[in-house]
């Protein structure tokens, strides 16, 4: 990794009351690269993925975001979270803002850009998504794909430095989950930095620079996608693939 | 997608089976026993009740009473006079409450030291205020502020009173409006710290636009109760609807004008009430159906 990191974290620890859910975690992601975070339910994926945003606040180590230090107490959250986008697995859409609202309110409430200014932005992003003609709807008037898909946008409205993806194809039905990855990849030939905790492992074989598999809290393996997906080093790594192979989602 | 494209070809070829008509007949004959029976039931119903009131034994004396054509007539003009002034309590009341009531809950979800005595205050005023009845609330207001002989505070009783319902309504209200804030998901406000917002800008346009939208009924509950409870005003001499119909009590020594004043007060709640349903199922139509309008 040439570039200096847009994230890096130094051994990471968070637990919930006895429960140690981060244990030691270190990871760096370099500019216009993705990050995919593989592993079982309850591995730890999210988890890191909420202390990056700083959703959560880590109990050791230290994270940081172009070089400054976020997990700093001094460190102003609210203007590190203005440079992080999230993605969430059950899109979390504003029910009572239509969709132009929705991805409008942090550009015009956060950012202070002019209402015009910032609509136009969102129609254009709406459009390049195959969304326009969905600007005046409520999020419960669309589908799963569509819903994952404005949230997409509402995050990409503010032009984050890192966009942080959580399971976002989790809560699809599976004809809906290709419309949605294919934003994903877009994003990537347009360089955008992201971090995705996924099931998806075809996918992530795909699109991903780095791939981090997870197990009980520590990141028991990292490499290429090459290296992680078809030369596991580690026993329980092979395990993990294999099952995912049995299961048919390789 | 061709199968569909003409409405008509598919309306055309389709006739009614035997089955389906038998099915009707039997559902029409069944909603018309149905209404039958709710009329002779309603019927039987209604004519026990009148034999049971009208056969009593003080009947006759309740209703010279109770019920007096020539009384309620001298009644009406005066309660609705009176009513006048409860309609005016329920709406500035009513506005000052909401406001109140949103600023006790507010202050009650505030985090950080800075609000610790904020926040404990609030907690005590709700549980304060709910506790203590609303006439002794009113008494000690209304009667004992002129008590007080202070500069500059009014002894109006109209005006204590009314203060003295808004520090009760309020405390009611700030726990509907605390328990809608509340039942917004924390994934909202984690959605909307994650775009940057401030806590404070999460509140004001993710969590409390919804909360209030969802706690539309409770809210208009407790205003029919307002409406309801501005009559006790009266004990300070204020003269409403309820006390009009006192005054004229007194001297005639016949309740009939309370009658009056009381179906005045349903009359004027049942508009409220049925906004109250229409609103709760309207909320539901969208809930349930996902729609816009």
């Amino acid at each position: 990794m040439s570039e200096a990191p847009v994230l890096r974290m130094e051994s990471v620890r968070k637990t919930f009351g006895s429960t140690v859910v981060l244990r030691d975690v270190d990871l760096e992601v370099a500019p216009h690269t993705v990050t995919a975070l593989i592993g079982a339910s309850g591995s730890g994926k999210s988890t890191l993925l909420r202390c990056a945003n700083l959703l959560e606040e880590i109990d050791d180590g230290a994270i940081w975001l172009d070089g400054e230090e976020i997990t700093d107490p001094r460190a102003d959250q609210d203007a590190v979270r203005r440079r992080i986008g999230v993605v969430f697995q059950a899109y979390n859409l504003f029910p009572h803002m239509t969709v132009l609202e929705n991805i409008t309110l942090a550009p015009r409430r956060v950012h202070g850009v002019g209402r015009a200014e910032a609509e136009e932005r969102a129609r254009e992003l709406l459009e390049r998504l195959g969304l326009a003609a969905k600007a005046g709807e409520y999020p419960d008037r669309l589908s799963g794909g569509q819903q994952q898909r404005v949230a997409i946008v509402r995050a990409l409205a503010v032009r984050p430095r890192l966009l942080l993806l959580d399971e976002i194809t989790a809560a699809l039905d599976p004809e809906l989950v290709g419309e949605v990855l294919a934003v994903v990849r877009d994003l990537k030939d347009e360089g955008m930095t992201m971090v995705l905790a996924t099931h998806e492992m075809g996918f992530a074989r795909d699109v991903a620079d780095q791939v981090c598999f997870l197990e009980g809290g520590v990141v028991l393996e990292r490499g290429t996608a090459e290296q992680v997906f078809g030369d596991p080093q580690q026993e329980r790594t092979r395990r993990f693939l294999r099952r995912i192979v049995e299961a048919g989602r390789l | 997608m061709t199968l569909t494209e003409d409405p008509k070809d598919t309306q055309d070829a389709y006739v009614p089976s035997e089955r389906r008509l038998e099915r009707e007949r039997f559902k029409r004959a069944r909603a018309r026993r149905a209404t039958a029976i709710a009329a002779l039931s309603t019927l039987v119903t209604g004519v026990a009740l009148y034999l049971v009131v009208v056969g009593a034994p003080g009947w006759p004396r309740t209703k010279e009473t109770f019920f007096d054509g020539r009384y309620a007539r001298e009644a009406l003009p005066k309660v609705l006079e009176g009513l006048w002034l409860n309609v005016r309590l329920l709406l500035v009341c009513g506005a000052a409450v909401l406001v109140l009531g949103m600023l006790i809950a507010i202050a009650r979800t505030l985090r950080g030291p800075v609000f610790f005595p904020l926040r404990v205050l609030a907690a005590a005023y709700t549980d304060f205020f709910r506790g203590l009845p609303l006439i002794i609330n009113l008494m000690i207001v209304v009667l004992g502020v002129p008590a007080l002989r202070l500069q500059g505070v009014t002894v109006d009783p109209v005006l204590l009173g009314g203060t003295a319902l808004t520090l009760t309504y309020s405390a009611y209200v700030a726990e509907v409006f605390r328990a809608g804030i509340e039942s917004v998901h924390p994934s909202q406000r984690a959605a909307a710290r994650s775009l940057g917002l401030t806590n404070r800008q999460a509140l004001r346009y993710v969590v409390l636009p919804q909360a209030v939208r969802r706690q539309v009924p409770p809210l208009l509950n407790d205003l029919v109760s307002l409406q309801k409870d501005t009559g006790l005003v009266s004990i300070g001499g204020a003269v409403d609807a309820v006390r009009a119909a006192d005054i004229i009590v007194g001297r005639s020594l016949n309740y009939t004008p309370y009658i009056v004043a009381g179906l005045v007060f349903v009359a004027l709640t049942i508009p409220m009430t049925r906004f109250t349903d229409w609103v709760t199922a309207r909320l539901d139509r969208r809930r349930t159906q996902g729609g816009t309008a």
